[in-house]
């Protein structure tokens, strides 16, 4: 029996992804065992005229990373789908848009605008021309993809089977998803988050936590926090209580506030909404000056409750 | 065709609706632009209704509830208190003008009150215009 055909693709993203598959160590290599790897661009020396080549639903599992940002990303979203059984939106970026999405929150001119002329390392030069999709040279024409207005999610453009959260998602996860498809039983329903628990970042996290009265709010750098006890106690804003459990509390482990890579947790649409509401329940003032100080000390709160959430959030974006 | 607005209003069930039914009973007119839902609680209110209101097409949100320290819950007004205004920080970021976000404490006796903050909260949407969201 032929063995089970394996994509892994990377759109808008970091590469980080990728690293958490190799992260899974010896045992990728029981994944070069048990599939047939036919696309990994980080990896692999395949082209894309590899994949169009294939017929479709060829592939039996894709694992596609990255956020849909420019017209290539859309291209091979497209391409990916036709060709795969099962399309995985693998990490944060394909599942929710993740760092990439906080471009959402400006517009496409004003980033061309700092990158290409204002940014003080550009050096400006024909007047700061900006990337054309099209550019003749002598040798023909050039073509580059274009980037998008907006950044969307992987299920905003595309059907995905499942989603794997995480940014990255954790290897052991990565190797709970893969052990289970390989022992052949069925398929979760389409639609689930697989490889992250049904919890919150809290559940799994070991610090002590208590009656919650917030008076401040701290930047990490301002405090020294004590290692046993609850981050948001002490003031630091922790997504915990707004974050999917699976990473085994990872950061707040390591001293430092979760920022929601998980997402939100089961049955929450919408990430930042939900810390609103968490933090509402948990700061101790009622007068509206009182109130409005310690708002003042949450430093970027969109940036912060929609870090990694912002392009699958009900709003998706900042109206232009 | 002029813009008639459309507000989505949360009411508290133990004073503000009661409000609402005051208004309702005593004949005093008001602006019929509320479209109202009843929550047990100010509190229950989650800051996700309130979104969800905007993506679905709300030009604004009035949420009401009993007057502090008269909560039937002791505290859910409490949390409403410190939601809202935190939850217009983050949706003046989104670009959306946080007047289309309301708070008010409606007592069951103050119908007249509850027709005034409508009429009031009506015309301000009015004045701001439709907020006919871009999602993509």
């Amino acid at each position: 029996m032929p063995k089970p055909k394996l994509a892994l693709y990377w759109a808008a993203s970091c590469g980080g992804c990728e690293i958490a598959v190799l992260d899974i160590q010896e045992k990728i290599l029981d994944v070069a065992n048990a599939f047939d790897i036919v696309f990994w661009p980080v990896a692999l020396d395949f082209k894309y005229a590899d994949i169009r080549a294939m017929e479709d639903k060829s592939i039996d599992i894709c694992l596609f990373n990255g956020s849909i940002r420019n017209s290539e990303n859309e291209e091979l979203a497209h391409l990916m789908r036709a060709k795969s059984k099962v399309l995985v939106a693998f990490g944060s970026c394909a599942y929710e848009g993740c760092i990439p999405a906080l471009a959402n929150l400006t517009t496409k001119e004003e980033i061309l605008k700092w990158v290409y002329k204002d940014s003080p390392s550009t050096v400006v030069t024909n007047g700061g021309v900006y990337p054309q999709t099209h550019t003749k040279m002598p040798e023909g024409e050039i073509e580059i993809p274009e980037m998008y207005e907006v950044v969307k999610s992987l299920d905003q453009v595309v059907a995905v089977e499942y989603y794997i959260p995480g940014c990255p998602p954790q290897p052991k996860q990565i190797w709970a998803v893969i052990e289970y498809i390989l022992s052949g039983q069925p398929l979760p329903p389409v639609g689930s988050v697989l490889g992250a628990g049904d919890k919150t970042c809290c559940d799994e996290c070991p610090r002590e936590k208590k009656e919650k009265k917030l008076k401040n709010f701290y930047r990490p750098y301002e405090i020294i926090t004590d290692p046993n006890l609850c981050l948001l106690d002490q003031g630091i804003v922790c997504m915990g209580p707004a974050t999917r459990s699976g990473c085994e509390a990872l950061c707040p482990k390591a001293n430092m506030a979760c920022r929601g890579c998980y997402g939100p947790p089961p049955d929450c649409l919408d990430q930042g909404a939900k810390m609103v509401s968490a933090l509402g329940s948990v700061i101790d003032a009622q007068e509206t000056g009182e109130l409005e100080k310690i708002f003042d000390q949450i430093a970027d709160p969109i940036g912060t409750f929609y870090r990694f959430s912002l392009a699958h959030s009900i709003l998706r974006r900042k109206q232009p | 065709m002029t813009f008639e607005p459309k507000i989505i209003g949360f009411l508290c069930n133990w004073c503000s609706y009661s409000g609402a039914d005051l208004a309702g009973v005593s004949r005093i007119k008001s602006a019929p632009n509320l479209r109202i839902i009843r929550t047990m609680c100010s509190g229950r209110v989650d800051p996700t209704f309130i979104i969800k209101s905007f993506q679905l097409g709300a030009d604004g949100v009035f949420v009401m509830g009993c007057h502090l320290g008269d909560c039937h819950y002791a505290e859910g007004n409490y949390k409403t208190l410190r939601r809202i205004p935190l939850l217009k920080r983050l949706i003046k970021d989104f670009g959306i003008d946080p007047k289309r976000l309301r708070l008010e404490w409606v007592s069951a006796s103050e119908g007249d009150k509850f027709a005034e903050l409508v009429n009031e909260m009506t015309e301000e949407m009015r004045k701001l215009g439709p907020l006919n969201l871009k999602i993509q």
